[in-house]
């Protein structure tokens, strides 16, 4: 199973390098057509949120993503998401970010270290294949020591296996 | 053996075995703790006297410490002291037996304390054989009077080990991590405490994340991990000076790391691009060797007590299972091949047996098996049992369990056989317990 599943974080990340490679323009297109976006989305809701905060990433782009039970490919439904956070990325270049790993409480608690530093890196490895520099991502496990859910079903559980894109430095304040 | 009197045959007796008198004392033992005591041996332990006087640690303090221990282990049954009908007075004469025989005591301690010229704490005690109407064990200690409670677990030790022929634990700490908080902010701590959960000592504040602490062998070094730079990463800290020190400088996470049986070396797991592979670390030099080298996640290493193996997790195979290599990283062998999957073994200090984690059915369970992965059994049967720590003489076990609902964590020991299973007394919730050696 984690063969095979390992083999789909591989052919996964392959596929976005592929894309990059073959059509940079489409990267160029997201680039592009996200930050209006962003801008409509803070005149029609919030005008209070500072583009380029920590604010704007989480409620404008989308900070998290979810993945499947002892799985770290990002998920189709979750591309997105990360092309909306590289797009931002490149535009306020002096944005530093850690992608926190996260797993639900179903693991042993070292497995789960070891399975949110996969998460982390795989979610580093998207936005690095649409162009933001790795020197500016870095990754942190938490295991499961810090669940945003905590009753013991799949919703929960659900909620809990993420990767959050925070602001390490360099925000809009 | 004379000395083998009656009451060595009715404890080899209680303690399941039929056995000729030739065989050794240790063979009986050995099968005895590992298919479970269910009856007890009556035990009375009346508080210590004070000849001399009470001005030193209370007597009573004392024999309530040893009953504790004994009481803990399931080996013993702990008598009520209010069933006593015949008070110490004295004791260096042989007691009067029928008065505890009347009383289904089968073993029967005495002691004194006397504060010595020096300030030292002076404790005798003797153990007696009821039935064989004899002295088993006859010892004294001196130690500084706040020493008491270890001088109880010595004495425990002593009447352990001679009932049993194996080695006692009761002379030994835990360190753990200690939990307050709601499950959405937990916040964890570094503490220690002695085996019967006495005396706490938290050593971190509680504002940083820290998790999965290991003793050296000496028992003065913790090796842990810890959050506190923003990274985490492996640290040491030295219960002696208080001082902890990251281990290594490394670009990544650093984390599941224990002590080589000679304190020499710490094996740990370093991730690199997300991939978690195991090292070890020289604490003489710093020199690291890296021991695998595959895209899957190997971790949860853990020293054979010879020093000659390490036992590890990888899901190379497809999920979480165990696996044995040498120290040096070759011959990597999987061990585990029961249903479900399998994680964070630990390696007995006696070598026979490797505890472990099953995860089946949507429940973790506490495990052992023997080093080929042969005899498996499981002997827990919680929602969410994880982490097992041995005691020094590889018949219990320490492990974390955890409630549903994020309702916290508790620390419970619980003998090979799977009996005796026992809530470890601690300061509120607590997580990651490891035991520690036998203290010198």
């Amino acid at each position: 199973m984690m063969k095979v599943s390992s083999k789909l974080g591989f052919v996964a990340v392959a596929c976005s390098l592929l894309m990059v490679g073959a059509c940079s323009t489409t990267k160029k297109e997201a680039a592009d057509t996200t930050p209006p976006s962003v801008t409509q989305n803070n005149n029609s809701m919030t005008s209070s949120i500072v583009p380029g905060s920590a604010e704007d990433l989480r409620v404008n782009v989308g900070d998290t993503v979810h993945f499947d039970y002892d799985q770290y490919a990002v998920r189709g439904e979750d591309q997105g998401t990360l092309q909306r956070q590289a797009a931002w990325l490149q535009k306020y270049p002096q944005v530093r970010v850690t992608i926190e790993g996260h797993a639900d409480e179903r693991g042993t608690r070292e497995y789960n270290l070891a399975l949110g530093a996969r998460r982390a890196n795989a979610v580093k490895e998207y936005l690095v294949s649409l162009g933001v520099p790795s020197g500016r991502v870095d990754t942190i496990s938490y295991g499961k020591e810090r669940p945003v859910c905590t009753e013991s079903d799949e919703s929960c559980w659900a909620e809990n296996r993420r990767g959050v894109t925070t602001i390490t430095s360099g925000a809009t304040s | 053996m004379t000395r083998m009197s009656g009451w060595l045959l009715k404890i080899a007796g209680l303690l399941l075995l039929p056995l000729a008198l030739s065989v050794p004392a240790a063979a009986q033992l050995h099968v005895d703790v590992t298919q479970g005591v269910m009856q007890p041996l009556p035990i009375a332990i009346p508080n210590f006297i004070a000849p001399g006087g009470g001005t030193g640690p209370s007597g009573a303090d004392i024999a309530k410490v040893v009953r504790n221990d004994l009481a803990s282990s399931g080996l013993f049954k702990s008598l009520d002291p209010a069933s006593f009908i015949d008070p110490v007075r004295d004791i260096n004469t042989p007691p009067n037996f029928g008065n505890w025989r009347v009383i289904n005591a089968q073993a029967l301690v005495t002691g004194q304390t006397a504060m010595q010229a020096d300030g030292r704490l002076r404790v005798d005690f003797r153990l007696w054989d009821v039935y064989g109407e004899q002295q088993m064990v006859g010892l004294q200690y001196f130690t500084t009077p706040e020493n008491w409670r270890r001088i109880a677990h010595l004495i425990s030790d002593a009447i352990y080990e001679r009932i049993t022929g194996e080695k006692g634990y009761f002379d030994t700490r835990v360190v753990f991590i200690s939990e307050s908080g709601s499950a959405l902010q937990r916040k964890k701590r570094l503490a220690v405490m002695d085996q019967d959960g006495a005396n706490p000592i938290f050593l971190t504040r509680g504002d940083y994340l820290v998790l999965t602490p290991r003793f050296n062998p000496t028992a003065q070094m913790i090796a842990y991990m810890s959050y506190i730079s923003g990274k985490p990463r492996v640290y040491m800290f030295d219960l002696e000076s208080g001082r902890q020190e990251m281990l290594g400088n490394f670009p990544n996470m650093t984390f599941s790391p224990r002590f080589s049986p000679d304190g020499n070396k710490v094996v740990m797991t370093l991730e690199q691009n997300g991939n978690s592979d195991i090292y070890v670390m020289d604490l003489r030099n710093r020199s690291t060797v890296r021991l695998t080298t595959e895209p899957s996640i190997e971790t949860s290493p853990s020293f054979s007590p010879d020093g000659t193996q390490i036992v590890f997790e990888s899901d190379r195979g497809g999920s979480q299972q165990i696996y044995v290599m040498n120290a040096d990283g070759s011959n990597p062998h999987r061990i585990s091949y029961g249903e479900g999957r399998n994680g964070t073994p630990v390696w007995s200090p006696r070598g026979d047996l490797i505890a472990f984690t099953k995860q089946n059915g949507g429940a973790f369970r506490i495990g052992v098996m023997r080093p080929d992965g042969s005899g498996e059994r499981v002997i827990t049967d919680g929602w969410m049992d994880e982490g097992p720590t041995w005691a020094p003489n590889g018949r219990v076990l320490m492990f974390t369990r955890s409630a549903r609902g994020g309702r916290g964590s508790q620390i419970w020991s619980v003998d090979i056989s799977g009996h005796n299973l026992r809530r470890v007394p601690t300061p509120g919730d607590a997580s990651d317990p490891a035991w520690s050696p036998l203290i010198q």
